[in-house]
Order: structure tokens, then sequence, then C-alpha cells
């Protein structure tokens, strides 16, 4: 069998934003779908719609001429903030190739630059495009037939940085946004570095069929990776602390509907009642109050906020993090428009009726996730939170079925340790191993250890006997 | 036991990993009527396995005992026959996520190896992806075959024994990603560059020696491939211990209660004082124009 796409999860290929849409149009983008704004190494999530203004690296403009392009298309602002499409041009280099040895003859002295900031600014102001630009800087400056091979393409590179305001348009993926989330937002994701979260998904043996139990606090970028890996195939609860789960980066994944109708959630305020089969539905937790808050933030143009995010290093802090507002970096369209609806039109009723039918359903559904968890036969178990792991795991891998990978992620080394050593003394796992892993980028740096716990489960024997 | 699904119980056929304790195991094909001798006695398949959930534990002849595990890839990977040099879990990793490997996707790998990364992808891309992988040597391709069959994935996988700088993937136009793990994937990289999709793909290139990634990343330019990236992984494990430092007799203890003797605490110490270099991994993304 060659080359056998077959259907997705869906059967019928329906995705999230539109009309039926057969699969080779994927690499096409729509109205609606949620991509990542590329330039050079910063990216950006957003969502496209038509006339909304969109800021980023210091530039606005509205993502209207996107839609029907391939993800991948490099673009560059024009008058008016529109997208025009820009070919990728070769590597400017200069006419003659001609370069010096070394700098010993090179003076700074700030004046080998004939064009004047003016000059530039006029030549902006024209409407020149910004390689055009470079290559002026190139021509007129009396030093740079002197400067070696590197120091040119350095020269050149530095000045596209400024001058050129290439955008790419990029299809959101677990190394996107795990990249982008390290480099803008690491306190978000417990400074889960994204070698350590690829670690963490093959470790953990997430794939597709899975009945995965996912426990972090990285606003959702976590669930996203096993999402991805899962392909709406198989089954996951989230346990979430307080009012609710968050999910602001799950969001930017751009996921079909059909991913979530099998994704569960279940709180951890409950795990204990679970556990000693005093479970009911009936008994709200006590963050019920919380709950309405949780919805109306749920339900907010979250862009509209400008926030600072909090310091996440010091996990003593406690921190709840659904009642913050995200920062402006994501910007998040919220998943349950019909509130918004509802309290625009000032009708009072129908929005307490949608608010108490989601209730029901919420209801409805964390039994659902009581009943799976109760199986006792999860295929996995992921950790990767604020909260120290030892009580999350000790209580958490009850719901795991034997012979099963789980892994657990902490910024912190030590409380791996002590989280290795109870897990010893509680038996039923094996080949319990605490890993760092070291990333090198080349041309950048040395990037130091990430720790990482993982194990395989097994059925119980007489506690401590060794074996692990 | 399937390699791209969890099952509960232990069949007639299933490969499964015994597990010794002490980070020390072996794989096992189950057969009715067969034994395995182990350090701790005899397992008779019929008795002590088919039929019993992974996870169990197996009582052997001598009385001692041994876990029964369901495969992984990555258990796999710690247990397979060698054949060539392979990779490990940890270059694995990254390598599927910077590939952006998901259910669905089409890859093609060369050289196939021992089948460890085959593995990987397979299970990552199950049930709706395919892998292509290329292999010269001709008795190591129709081992692999042999493998995915014994392991019943053989239907998301096809084996082409075929040179990948001359002949390619023997596919064109199909791919979402393409693995290079050969002496020289300079002189591949037009042939990945055909085999992946129209749209674009993703590209990995691993080797050993930096000089093998200069020549890659120079043919990867010419190409016209973008975002071309070089990185190493490296993985170092801990050794979880009890610790006991002495506490030092300072003379008259101010304290109503003197402490004295030793404080025991948990520490975490590296197996090995030096980390292993396996490769240098280059990606690269095919661009549109």
């Amino acid at each position: 069998m060659e080359g056998a796409k077959g259907e997705g999860p869906a059967g019928d290929g329906a995705m999230e934003n539109s009309v039926e849409h057969p699969r080779q149009q994927d690499h096409l983008i729509r109205d609606g779908d949620f991509v990542v704004l590329k330039r050079e190494d910063v990216f950006k999530a957003v969502q496209v719609q038509r006339r909304k203004k969109v800021t980023f690296e210091k530039q606005w403009f509205f993502l209207d001429n996107v839609i029907g392009h391939s993800y991948g298309t490099t673009f560059e602002v024009s008058s008016g903030g529109n997208l025009q499409p820009k070919k990728m041009m070769e590597e400017i280099t200069s006419e003659t190739k001609e370069a010096g040895i070394d700098n010993r003859n090179i003076v700074d002295d700030g004046k080998s630059q004939k064009l004047t900031q003016d000059d530039i600014k006029a030549l902006k102001d024209k409407g020149i495009k910004g390689e055009e630009i470079v290559q002026q800087l190139i021509e007129n400056s009396t030093t740079f037939r002197d400067k070696t091979e590197f120091a040119q393409d350095k020269y050149i590179k530095k000045k596209k940085k400024k001058y050129e305001a290439i955008i790419t348009v990029v299809k959101p993926s677990t190394r996107i946004l795990s990249i982008m989330y390290y480099a803008r937002e690491p306190g978000k994701i417990n400074y889960m570095r994204y070698d350590t979260l690829a670690q963490m998904l093959t470790l953990g043996n997430i794939h597709a069929g899975n009945k995965m139990i996912v426990m972090e606090t990285c606003a959702g970028l976590v669930l996203g990776a096993v999402m991805e890996r899962m392909g709406g195939f198989g089954s996951i609860i989230q346990m979430y602390p307080g009012g609710g789960p968050v999910r602001a980066a799950t969001t930017c994944f751009g996921f079909p509907k059909s991913f979530f109708n099998s994704l569960y959630e279940f709180p951890l305020g409950k795990v204990n009642c679970l556990l000693n089969g005093t479970f009911s539905s009936k008994a709200l937790p006590p963050e019920s109050k919380d709950s309405i808050s949780v919805e109306e933030n749920n339900g907010t143009l979250l862009d509209d906020l400008q926030t600072s995010p909090k310091e996440m290093e010091e996990s003593i802090v406690e921190v709840i993090e659904n009642n913050h507002p995200q920062q402006e970096t994501m910007e998040v369209i919220s998943q349950e428009p019909e509130y918004k609806e509802h309290k625009e039109r000032g009708n009072k009723k129908d929005y307490i009726q949608e608010l108490q039918r989601k209730q029901e359903q919420q209801k409805k559904r964390q039994i659902e996730a009581a009943t799976l968890l109760n199986e006792r036969n999860a295929d996995g178990l992921i950790i990767a939170s604020r909260y120290h792991p030892t009580p999350l795991a000790l209580s958490l891998l009850e719901f795991v079925a034997p012979s099963r990978p789980f892994v657990v992620y902490c910024h912190y080394k030590e409380p791996l340790v002590e989280c290795y050593t109870k897990l010893r003394e509680r038996g039923g796992v094996i080949n319990l191993r605490l890993s760092e892993t070291w990333l090198r980028n080349y041309q950048n740096y040395f990037q130091p250890g990430i720790h990482l716990l993982s194990s395989i489960t097994t059925t119980f024997g007489e506690q401590g006997t060794g074996k692990y | 036991m399937s390699f791209v699904e969890y099952e509960e119980l232990i069949k007639e056929g299933d490969t499964a990993i015994i597990f010794l304790g002490h980070g020390s195991m072996f794989p096992v094909q189950v057969q009715r009527g067969a034994q395995t001798q182990t350090k701790y006695g005899v397992i008779r398949h019929s008795a002590h396995l088919i039929g019993q959930p992974f996870g169990s534990r197996v009582t052997c002849s001598k009385g001692g005992w041994v876990y029964v595990l369901h495969p992984t890839p990555e258990l796999w990977t710690l247990n397979l026959p060698h054949r060539t040099q392979i990779l490990y879990s940890t270059d694995i990793s990254i390598i599927t996520m910077m590939l952006e490997l998901k259910p669905g996707s089409i890859v093609c790998e060369s050289g196939t190896g021992s089948g460890s990364l085959s593995h990987a992808i397979i299970r990552t891309v199950a049930p709706t992806g395919h892998l292509h992988t290329v292999e010269f040597h001709q008795q190591r391709a129709q081992k692999a075959e042999e493998e995915f069959r014994e392991h019943r994935v053989d239907r998301w996988v096809t084996v082409r024994n075929q040179d990948v700088c001359k002949n390619g993937f023997g596919v064109s136009h199909v791919a979402d990603a393409v693995f290079l793990d050969i002496p020289s994937p300079w002189e591949a990289i037009g042939h990945a560059k055909d085999a992946l999709k129209v749209e674009g793909g993703r590209l990995c290139s691993f080797s050993p020696c930096i000089e093998q990634v200069q020549r890659t990343c120079q043919a990867l330019a010419e190409h016209g491939f973008i975002e071309v990236t070089t990185l190493e992984i490296l993985l170092r494990e801990y050794s979880v211990r009890t610790a006991n430092l002495p506490l030092p007799d300072l003379g008259g203890a101010l304290d109503p209660l003197p402490v004295l003797g030793e404080t025991q605490f948990k520490i975490g110490v590296p197996l090995k004082e030096t980390v292993g270099h396996t490769g240098y991994l280059t990606f690269a993304s095919k661009s549109l124009f």
C-alpha cells in the first residue's frame, strides 16, 4: 500500500472554518484560519480575519490579501497596510564580489556611510522597496569593499533586518508554537524548552488512538502538542486546577472542531473523591463561583487587553492562570462567539439560558470524564505544571493502565529527584529515568539542561520490592 | 500487541519486552509452546505469557521474577538487533517534532539501517500516513521488511532496495517530510526535493561530522531550501541516590537538643562525566518558489 492517505477522523474531511474542503487545499490560507506570522526568527500567532488590524514587529497591516495564497508565501507591507506577495529574491551580494582580507585598515569614524538619515527617510517616503534601500546603502558605503566576505554578509544581514520587512505566513505546528512560546513567553510554559517538549511526546509514546491524561499549566501548549500527535484519534482528559482549563495556546493550532469531541476536562479538586469513590457531579467544586467569571474571560476578545505577564519562575507563587488575560503577543479569538452576540444584543434572559445550558453540558462532560478516568486504563500521563510534581504523579498514576509510559516535567531538578524517590517507594513503576537534554544551535549558543522524569507503569507487586 | 496501538493482553505472535530490572531487558517473540531462558529461570510462553496482561509480573522457574512489557518504538530502539549504528530516542524526538510528523504524514527516509527511526516514524504517522524507506544494502532491506511484517506494521511502510543518491525515494511530490542518514547527503538533496510535495515540506539530514553538514547546507542553499538550521541535542542521565554527610561537632551545644551524627538527603548525579555526541541535525524547509 503506497501513499494511502485515508480519511481524517471526521470521516468527511470537514475542517473547522469552512465548508467541506478537499485535502489538496490544506496548503491554502483561508479566512478564519489560525496562522503564525514569521519575520526572521520572530513569530506571532494570529487568526486571519478580514479588515482586522494586526501589529507585528513594529508594523501594522491587514491580513485580507493572504487569503487564497499558499502557506509559506512571503509578503511585504505596502501602503495602506496591505500585504503584497513577494517572491524570495536571491541574497543581495555585492556586484563585484570584491572583498578585503582583514580589517586592519578600516577606521570606524562613523563617516563611511554617505547617505544621511534624511536621505534614507526620503527613499522610504518615495516608496522605494527595502532591498533597494539596502543596495543603496552598500553602494554608498566607502568601507564596504574593504570588508571581509564574512563582514560583508554580516552588514547585509543587519541592514536587511532593519529595512526589509518580509513577513512569511506559516501554518501553526508544535514546532513553531513551542519555539515561539519559549522565545516570547517562557514563564507561561514553565520554561519548558521545545526540545524537552519533543522528548515528552516521544518518550510518552503519544500517538493516534491513545487515551491520554494531560496535566499541564503551559497555556494549553502541551495539550495542543498532544492533540497534534493524536490527530483526532483517541481521547484526552485534561486535568485542571482552579475554575477551568487554559487553552489559549491550543487555539493557536487551529485544529478542526472534531478534534475537540474527544477532549475532556476534569478538575484536580475532585481527584481525591474520584479515587476514594465519593465522586458526585452534584457537589460542585468550590471554584464554581469563579466559573462564571471564567466564562466571561473566555468570551472576551483577549487582544484588546493590555496586561503584563506575571513572572512564573518562582513556583511558590500561587497564580490562577485563567484569571489573567493573555499578553498581547497572542491574538486569540473567543471559542464561544455566541456569548458575545447575546451580550451585545443586551438580551439578558437569553444569555442566562445559554449560560445554564453550557453549565449542564459541562456537568455532563465531567461525568463522562470521571467515567473514563475510573476505568483506570489510560495509555499515558503527561505532567508539566507549576505545581510540585510528586502529589500529581502519585494520584494521577492510579488512572493509568499497566505497561504504559508516563513523563513528568518540572522547571527544577530537585522536585524531580523527590518525585523519583516517592515513585520508587510507591512501587508499580519501572525504568525510572531522570534525564536532562542540552540543545546546541549552530551559529548560536549552548542551551543548558532541562530536566525530565520518565517511566513505565507495571502491575503492583509487594511494596518497594527493589525492581525499578 | 501493536506498535501503533496498545492492546491489553499478550497474544501469540506478539513481540513482548522482558524486563529484568535495572534497565536490563530483551525482546521475545511470543509462541505457543516456546520457552525463554532468563537468569531467573525459564519463562513458558503458553503458561506465563499468552493471555496475560502486558505489565504483569511473571515468576520464572527458579523463583525469580520479571515484568512483561508492551512494546513501544522507544523500547524497541533500546532492544533491537543492531545491523548498523542506530538513532536513539533523544535524536528521534527532536527529529519527529522538527519535521512536524503527525497522523497522516507521508515520510521518506534513507537509509533504513536497523529500523530504529522507522518504527518511531510509523508509530507517529499511523493510521493515515505512510513511510517510504530506502536502503541500499540488500540484506538490511530484507531484514527490515521482515521485521515490519513481524511487528504487523507493514501496511504503513514500503521498503525499497536502491541507492537514494542515484535513484531517489521511488515517489515524487508526495512527501511531507524527508529524512537522510547517509554518508553523502548532499548527493540526495535533489531527490529529496523531488520527493517532497510541491507546496513544500520539511527535510532533516543527520551527519556525525561537521564537514558533512557544511556540504549539505551548501547543497540545500543551491536547491532553494530555506530556514536552514543545524543543531545538536545531547542527553545526560542522572542516577538518584541517597547521600550522607556527617554533621560537625562544634563543641558545647547552644541548642537544648544537640544534633550529631549524619544527615541524609537525596541527590541526582550524572551517570557519566562526559556527554556523547551522536550527530548534527540539519533541518530545512522546501520553499514554494
